[in-house]
């Protein structure tokens, strides 16, 4: 009886299941016949038509749609990754003061923490783009011998480029994600028993020595997956870069949807590149737990 | 000659009227064993503590190995302290990602500046004194209680301290692996260590100390030599106490 009940039950829910994905399927064609377009990806080697104002490599408006999602990617990637060393440069700066001895900078981190989490990333994006750049004059600081140029067509240093877009994504992505790493940073120090900071004291070790040898090491198996989810948020975050107009992949996206209207196909590579992309940083952070719990040799 | 212990109305308050260490005042030559008694949560564990500065106090005044220290709790006198004295924990506290060895070379090397190879060695020769030199590249957790304590008091004599401190040394520890501790401690009080030890050992504090100093709610109750506080101990509250100890 109890078995016969739950092969039932078991069975009502892949008919449930299998419903629900029916009518999603049912709705799809019946939307693509209505528009027309069918579904295919030919479209993807016509010319793309429209400018960009960032590529990292050559591009015109008449290379294909392919290698406008190309460059999209490559503006995407460039700014996830920044962002990353630079999110996990200042978390882990903001985590050790928010753990340290001194009060001030314990202060001063914890009302950091405190607003950049309470406040929409949007706004935070907004913030730095119109406030932080576009605020700033042509050529408002004086040019350090043409090495150092900052203005409100973004930073120019030594012949590299840099734009006002760019650069508040960059900041904007960095601080939000920097708030939450602190935190992650913070948990793990904490997970180490006080025990272990009392040894390394009483042996006459500085705090930085100690923090450096004793503590992190242990702190690091704690840390990684926290690690691991803010950087997929960081990626995923990125896709807002189309509120100040920077080129990733998803404003490209956008745009293609809107000239050629094949919504279904550029979600579909929208999903997959970011699942890729997604399970590219999951993979490379368990590999990087795996060799820190490897080298534990202990556990 | 100095006295490498000297504690002058030490006073510590957690919370108003609620006091840690009431008024503490004592005194640890050279070469002698001090045993701190007491009923749980009577402020031993915090007097030893504030002997490396692990603790800090509110009021009076203590000189370590001629460094004196009193509440502002200066970090540069502390670390200074800190070079010269050992402690050995009821948890042990060893670290656990490195190899015993590692454990015990670690402070030689990174604090003292001496070679690695030198470290090892008297790393080495500190972890046959107390039996245990087989088991210097294993990892904390693959050793018993016992051995690791030992560990622990291998790693505290690394540093060449001219003081060691016990907070509770063997009460983390099965009944069958106590001995082999004591007998390590017992062995550098022979030596000519000088030693405070936080302990309910009835029998290493007969057989070991100078003195016995019974602490009650941050106060000491009474300084005695163990022949007269286990025997005929002055105080009603210290015969209450080893009454109750003897029942357990």
């Amino acid at each position: 009886m109890k078995i016969n009940q739950k092969i039932f039950l078991q069975f009502g829910i892949c008919i449930i299941l299998f419903g629900l994905i029916g009518i999603l399927i049912n709705n799809l064609i019946i939307n693509l016949i209505r528009t027309g377009l069918g579904f295919n990806f030919s479209w993807l080697l016509k010319p793309a038509s429209f400018a960009l104002a960032e590529h990292p490599l050559p591009y015109t408006s008449s290379d294909s749609y392919t290698w406008a999602l190309i460059i999209g990617w490559l503006n995407s990637l460039k700014v996830i990754f920044s962002s990353l060393i630079l999110a996990t440069f200042l978390g882990t700066l903001i985590g050790f003061a928010r753990t340290g001895k001194n009060a001030l900078l314990g202060l001063i981190s914890a009302g950091y923490i405190t607003i950049i989490r309470q406040t929409p990333l949007l706004l935070q994006l907004m913030f730095w783009y119109f406030v932080g750049f576009l605020g700033l004059k042509d050529n408002m600081f004086i040019q350090i011998k043409n090495i150092f140029n900052i203005s409100n067509q973004g930073v120019e240093f030594s012949g590299l480029n840099f734009s006002s877009e760019f650069l508040a994504l960059l900041m904007g992505l960095s601080i939000f994600t920097s708030a939450y790493i602190a935190e992650v940073i913070r948990g793990g120090i904490l997970s180490v028993p006080r025990g272990q900071w009392e040894a390394f004291r009483s042996l006459g070790l500085s705090e930085s020595k100690g923090l450096i040898r004793i503590i992190i090491p242990q702190a690091l198996p704690a840390i990684i997956p926290g690690l691991t989810s803010q950087y997929l948020n960081l990626a995923k975050n990125s896709t807002l870069a189309i509120a100040v107009g920077y080129s990733d992949i998803y404003a490209i996206n956008d745009t293609i949807i809107n000239q050629t209207g094949r919504a279904i196909e550029c979600f579909i590579i929208l999903l997959v590149s970011f699942l890729l992309l997604n399970l590219l940083i999951t993979n490379i952070m368990e590999l990087i737990n795996r060799l820190i719990l490897k080298s534990r040799q202990y556990s | 000659m100095e006295p490498i212990v000297v504690a002058k109305n030490l006073t510590k308050s957690y919370t108003k009227g609620l006091r840690a260490l009431d008024n503490v005042s004592l005194t640890v030559d050279q070469g002698k064993v001090l045993v701190v008694m007491g009923p749980s949560g009577s402020g031993k564990s915090t007097l030893i503590r504030t002997f490396n500065g692990l603790e800090t106090f509110d009021k009076g005044e203590l000189n370590i190995l001629g460094i004196t220290v009193d509440s502002t709790h200066d970090e540069r006198k502390i670390q200074k302290i800190r070079r010269r004295v050992g402690m050995v924990f009821q948890q042990f506290n060893l670290f656990p990602h490195l190899s015993i060895l590692e454990n015990i070379t670690l402070a030689p090397v990174q604090v003292q500046k001496r070679r690695q190879i030198e470290a090892e060695e008297h790393g080495m020769y500190l972890l046959s004194q107390m039996g245990i030199d087989s088991h210097a590249r294993k990892y904390p957790n693959q050793l018993s209680g016992g051995e690791q304590q030992r560990v622990a008091i291998a790693r505290a004599l690394a540093l060449k301290p001219e003081l060691l401190l016990f907070d509770e040394p063997t009460s983390a520890l099965d009944p069958e692996r106590i001995n082999e501790v004591l007998d390590a401690m017992r062995k550098l009080a022979e030596q000519g260590m000088t030693m405070v030890v936080v302990t309910h050992e009835i029998s290493f504090a007969k057989d070991v100390s100078d003195r016995v100093l019974f602490l009650d709610s941050g106060k000491v109750i009474e300084t005695s030599p163990p022949d007269i506080f286990f025997s005929n101990a002055r105080h009603e509250r210290s015969r209450k106490f080893l009454n109750q100890l003897d029942k357990n």
